[in-house]
C-alpha cells in the first residue's frame, strides 16, 4: 500500500496548492510542530506563525505561513490560511519586509498577550529564515 | 415639430450615448468573467471553514461555555446590519435592491422596539440610506482604491464588527447583499453572521476528531476569522453581481439607444420629405400662377 495522502491548501483567494503525493507534512500546530502521516488520526488545530515542509516524492517544499487551521480526515489534510507565501518564491526584500511589520506589530504596547505571542512568533521564525 | 437640424443633433447625441454604454457593457463583461471567476475560487475556503466549525460546534463538549460568537449574549436587543452595495452607479436594479431589502428588514426591527445600528460598505449604500436613517449609520466603509475584492479589506470589516460586538454594542448581526446567480438574477440575501446559525445543517460526518489545542479554544479562534470569510464571500458575490447587472443594464441601455436613433431617424427622413413636398408644391403653384 502507498503510504501517500492528499493535502490541499487554501486561501480566501483561490485553491493554493493541491497534491497528491504527500508522504508526510509538517505543521507549526498552536501547542508545537506537528508531522502528518498517512492514517493520522482526524484532527482540527490551528497554526501559529512557522513553517510547513511538504515531504512528497516529487520533492520538498517549504512554506511559510502566519496563521490558519489545518483539518485532517480520510487521509484528505486542508489547511486553510490567509497568509501563505512559498518559500522557494520568496527573496531577502520580501522577507525583510515582513519581518520589519512583524518586529513592528511586536513592539505595539496595545496589544493583548495573545497577539504579542503571535507576533514574537512571526520575527522568531522569519530571522531563522534570513 | 422639431426642425431638421434639431433632429439631427438629437441622433448624433442619441448614438454617442449608445456608445457609451457600449463600451461599458463590454468592460462590464470582462470585469465579469474576472469576479466569477475569484467568486468561484473563494468558494472552498467559505465551504472549508463553514464545515470545520459544523464539525467543532457538533463535538463541543461543554455546552454552557460555548464563545458569546456562536452562540449570541442571549438577547436579541440590538441589530447592527452591515449593508454592502458598490461605489458606482449605473448598474440597474443591484444597488435598490440590496436597499429595498435592507430598508424592508429596518422597518421590521423598528416595529418590534429594537435598537437598529448600520454600517454601510460602499459609498452607494450610505447615500441612499442616509436621508432616512443616517442617525442610525455608525461607520460607512468604501474602498474604492481597491480594485477588486480582497481579503484584507474583508478582515478589515471584519475586525471592527468583532470589536464591537466584543465592546458589546450590539447582539446580533446581519450582512446584506447580492448573490450571484446569473447574469440577469442576483438575489438580495440577509445572512446572520453574529450569532452563527447553523440550525438545520447537518454535520457531514459523524467521525468524531481530535483536537489540539481544545474545541473551546479553537472555536473562539476560528469564529472571528469566519466572520472575515464571510464578509469576504459577500463581497465576492457582491462584485460579480455588480458586474452581471451593470452588464445586462447597460445592454438594455445599448438597445434603447438602438430604438430611438431608428424612430429619430424614420421622423428625420419623413419631415426632410415634407419640406421637399411642400417646396414642390410652391414651385408648381407659382409656375401656374404665371
Amino acid at each position: 500500500m502507498s503510504e501517500e495522502f492528499r493535502v490541499e491548501i487554501v486561501n480566501p483567494e483561490k485553491s493554493f496548492l493541491v497534491k497528491d503525493d504527500v508522504s508526510e507534512v509538517v505543521v507549526p500546530a498552536f501547542e508545537g510542530e506537528m508531522g502528518i502521516l498517512k492514517d493520522h488520526i482526524s484532527i482540527i488545530s490551528f497554526l501559529k506563525p512557522g513553517i510547513i515542509k511538504i515531504l512528497s516524492k516529487s520533492g520538498d517544499e517549504n512554506y511559510y505561513v502566519e496563521d490558519g487551521i489545518v483539518e485532517f480526515k480520510n487521509n484528505n489534510l486542508s489547511i486553510l490560511t490567509s497568509t501563505i507565501f512559498n518559500l522557494a518564491d520568496m527573496d531577502k526584500s520580501k522577507q525583510q519586509d515582513l519581518l520589519k511589520q512583524a518586529k513592528e506589530e511586536a513592539n505595539k504596547t496595545d496589544i493583548n498577550d495573545q497577539s504579542k505571542y503571535l507576533a514574537d512568533q512571526k520575527v522568531e521564525v522569519l530571522k531563522t529564515l534570513n | 415639430m422639431a426642425s431638421l437640424d434639431d433632429l439631427k443633433k438629437r441622433i448624433a447625441s442619441v448614438k454617442s450615448t449608445q456608445k457609451i454604454t457600449k463600451a461599458m457593457k463590454m468592460v462590464a463583461a470582462a470585469k465579469l468573467r474576472r469576479a466569477q471567476e475569484s467568486a468561484e475560487k473563494g468558494r472552498p475556503y467559505s465551504e472549508k471553514m463553514n464545515n470545520v466549525i459544523l464539525n467543532l460546534s457538533n463535538g463541543i463538549s461543554d455546552k454552557e461555555n460555548v464563545p458569546k460568537l456562536l452562540s449570541g449574549t442571549g438577547q436579541e436587543k440590538t441589530h447592527l446590519c452591515v449593508v454592502m452595495t458598490s461605489d458606482r452607479g449605473l448598474c440597474g436594479g443591484f444597488n435598490s435592491n440590496i436597499i429595498k431589502k435592507a430598508k424592508s428588514y429596518f422597518a421590521k426591527i423598528l416595529d418590534e422596539g429594537k435598537e437598529l445600528k448600520i454600517i454601510t460598505v460602499g459609498s452607494k449604500g450610505n447615500d441612499q440610506l442616509k436621508r432616512v436613517y443616517g442617525d442610525k449609520i455608525i461607520e460607512n466603509i468604501s474602498f474604492k482604491e481597491s480594485k477588486n475584492a480582497n481579503y484584507f479589506d474583508a478582515d478589515k470589516v471584519g475586525k471592527m464588527v468583532i470589536e464591537k460586538f466584543e465592546a458589546g454594542e450590539f447582539d446580533v448581526c446581519i450582512i446584506f447583499y447580492n448573490q450571484f446567480k446569473n447574469v440577469i438574477t442576483q438575489i438580495p440575501q440577509a445572512q446572520q453572521i453574529i450569532p452563527l446559525n447553523n440550525e438545520g445543517e447537518e454535520s457531514s460526518s459523524e467521525e468524531s476528531y481530535e483536537f489540539e489545542p481544545d474545541e473551546d479554544e479553537i472555536l473562539s479562534n476560528l469564529l472571528p476569522k469566519n466572520i472575515s470569510t464571510q464578509i469576504f464571500k459577500a463581497m465576492l458575490e457582491n462584485s460579480a453581481s455588480e458586474q452581471g447587472s451593470r452588464m445586462s443594464a447597460m445592454d438594455n441601455a445599448t438597445r434603447n439607444a438602438g430604438e430611438m436613433v431608428d424612430k429619430l431617424t424614420i421622423e428625420y427622413n419623413r419631415s426632410r420629405q415634407a419640406a421637399i413636398t411642400k417646396e414642390l408644391i410652391e414651385i408648381i403653384s407659382g409656375a401656374e400662377s404665371l
